[in-house]
């Protein structure tokens, strides 16, 4: 397999800017240097809880928020150090969609319109042309054509994300960061939507960045999956042998937390106590330290390195070998 | 359970006004909650659930809901019938409510002592400096860290776990028979819904409190209730002990819902069994069964006749022509 999208040591700080009564407070390492490649045609399921710093990944590797530190290669090329019209060029191949599609699509806009839109922009095709493409990408996302002159408003959720894959697919992307795209919907729906995101990706090989805090959703489309934990890859590894087998203290307590129809799985849950600390202020040494059940004094000094421990399967943490 | 009852719901009917004119967003909704018991109730949004949790207390903002029909009697008195001063004593008291989101429910203004003592010194009519001290042992009891701190903190100072735990705290206050739980714990994070429910189940098993507990998630419905019963398009589908309704759910919409869960398996499905179609809107119910057109088992029975909900030996309930 061939590598799509590499991102090396790739970091976004935010800065609270000072102002007359306030001192400039200390950068917020939403995202502290991550390092990973994904082949094209594959799904990376990137999962961790709120403020862990995976919707910020997913907008730092588009470029939507400008990276502080690190470098993303798309197909051979340095995304990082484009602009203008190369990096609107190079956009073409990378598209997102969101988790709110109603906040996402413009209200006084069709569907038609939303889905054109991106066309428009890039000069792609006559408008005839681009008329075909849009009833043609409302069939692939299971809509009917009928639905193109109507505004976002008359759709009920699941439809709404429908139209929005519809937008992102538009220009044959060879990526698509998806940031929580089934969160808002009902179980029933949610089914639906997972089920068209995994056919797309299986037809059509787009790889997809796909983020969630739902182990349950990331485990149902990823090939690989990333557990996030305050900035940082706590631990990476095929879908099958981490939920299999999941070795970082972090991924196992997150597993163990998930509330499943199942009593086998409650009588082994772990409890972590506390809260994840703030981003302003992260604990010295390992990031999960204060919470870790298994936390020995190394931990509390010295930041443990994301490192390879099987085929495929890298931890940071100081208790593996 | 005792022979009555703590709480029996009869017939409950809610209407709202639409564009559409009145829309019944709970139409003719009948359970008990024996003391002690934890019941769950569960449905996809709009399908009635938090409306018929507010009616408990009769919260439903009125307008536009109105109530209908129907009867919500805790201890054999009716609810709905008492005027807002007789309320007052109930509300807090003999029946709380913790609501999905803390931080609109708590008051940003107050610090965490002064909203628990207002409850402890009105109902428990507690002096200033006892209310306080009875605020920081029940902020103890719920497993909040520092309480002493915690107290002349302002919501925002706490985190989203810290905020449910006050809920819990301010909620449990006055030692109630039955805790009504909205999606307590579906703004929080995995790892912290986990402590949360923790900690509820703890409370409730301490304090032999019942507990109707409003979710969308059939998870956490089977990690802490005894029976769950399920509502669709305002009306109730199936009731049954947690255990059967899982292991051998009758309804079909409760199969579909079961096998459309996320959850995590053994092995990764290729495709995720769904529940075709979606939900009727309320003004354009379908004659008959209001699940008829997204089911697989509907016959032209279903299509003409509206299923009862009927009760089974073992007091389990379905309401289905055709049920598995």
């Amino acid at each position: 397999m061939t590598v799509l999208l590499e991102v090396r040591e790739l970091s976004k700080h935010f800065t609270a800017r000072g102002g007359l009564f306030r001192r400039a407070g200390a950068p917020v390492k939403a995202v502290d240097g991550v390092s990973f490649t994904l082949a094209r045609g594959e799904t990376l399921g990137l999962v961790g809880e709120s403020g862990c710093g995976k919707s910020t990944l997913g907008r730092a590797i588009l470029r939507l928020h400008e990276p502080t530190a690190g470098e993303v290669w798309l197909d051979g090329e340095n995304v990082t150090a484009l602009s203008g019209d190369a990096l609107l060029e190079h956009r073409r191949c990378m598209q997102i969609i969101f988790q709110d599609p109603y906040a996402s699509l413009n209200p006084r806009r069709t569907v038609a319109q939303a889905i054109r839109e991106p066309l428009e922009v890039h000069r792609i095709g006559t408008p005839v042309e681009r008329e075909r493409r849009v009833d043609e990408l409302l069939d692939v996302v299971g809509m009917r054509s009928s639905a193109r002159n109507r505004y976002p408003h008359e759709f009920s959720g699941g439809q709404r994300q429908r139209i929005g894959i519809a937008r992102a697919l538009a220009l044959d992307p060879a990526l698509i960061v998806a940031d929580e795209p089934v969160s808002a919907l009902d179980v029933s729906v949610q089914s639906q939507v997972l089920n068209l995101i995994a056919n797309l990706q299986r037809e059509r090989g787009i790889a997809f960045l796909f983020i969630s805090h739902d182990l349950a959703v990331i485990q149902h489309v990823s090939d690989v999956v990333a557990v996030m934990y305050l900035g940082r890859f706590v631990e990476m590894a095929p879908a099958a042998e981490l939920y299999r087998r999941p070795r970082h203290p972090y991924t196992q307590a997150l597993l163990s937390a998930v509330p499943q129809p199942d009593p086998a799985r409650r009588a082994g849950r772990i409890v972590l106590q506390g809260d994840i600390p703030s981003p302003t202020d992260p604990p010295p040494g390992c990031p999960f330290h204060p919470r870790c059940p298994l936390a020995v004094d190394r931990c509390r000094g010295e930041v443990p390195a994301l490192r390879a421990v099987a085929e495929g399967v890298s931890v940071a943490c100081h208790l593996i070998e | 359970m005792s022979a009555a009852p703590l709480l029996e719901v009869d017939g409950l009917t809610v209407e709202f006004r639409s564009l559409h004119g009145p829309v019944r967003a709970v139409d003719g909704v009948s359970f008990t909650i024996g003391a002690g018991e934890t019941v769950g109730l569960v449905g996809e949004s709009g399908c009635g659930k938090t409306v018929t949790g507010l009616s408990l207390l009769k919260l439903v903002p009125s307008p536009p809901g109105r109530y209908a029909a129907g009867s919500v009697r805790l201890s054999g008195q009716d609810l709905l019938a008492m005027p807002e001063s007789g309320l007052r004593a109930i509300r807090g008291r003999a029946l709380a409510m913790i609501f999905q989101e803390p931080m609109t429910a708590l008051n940003p203004v107050f610090t965490v002592a002064s909203q628990m003592t207002e409850v402890l010194r009105r109902h428990g009519a507690l002096g200033r400096r006892e209310a306080r001290d009875a605020a920081l042992a029940l902020l103890k009891s719920v497993g909040i860290p520092e309480p002493e701190q915690r107290l002349d903190d302002y919501p925002h100072q706490l985190s989203g776990g810290q905020r449910q735990r006050v809920m819990i705290a301010m909620a449990l206050s006055c030692d109630p028979k039955l805790l009504i739980a909205d999606e307590p714990t579906t703004a929080l994070d995995v790892t912290t819904q986990a402590q949360v429910l923790e900690e509820i189940r703890r409370q409730q098993a301490t304090r032999r409190m019942a507990m109707l507990l409003v979710t969308h998630d059939l998870g956490v419905v089977f990690e802490t209730c005894a029976r769950a019963i399920v509502m669709y398009c305002g009306v109730i589908v199936e009731s049954a002990p947690v255990a059967k309704l899982f292991s051998a759910p009758r309804h079909p919409y409760t199969t579909g819902l079961l096998e459309s869960m996320p959850r995590i398996r053994d092995e990764k499905l290729r495709e995720l069994p769904t529940i075709p179609g979606r939900v009727p809107e309320l003004h354009r119910l379908p004659p008959g069964c209001r699940f008829a057109d997204r089911c697989p088992r509907a016959k032209d029975d279903c299509r003409a006749v509206e299923p009862q909900l009927t009760t089974a030996a073992d007091g389990s309930q379905v309401a289905c022509h055709h049920p598995s």
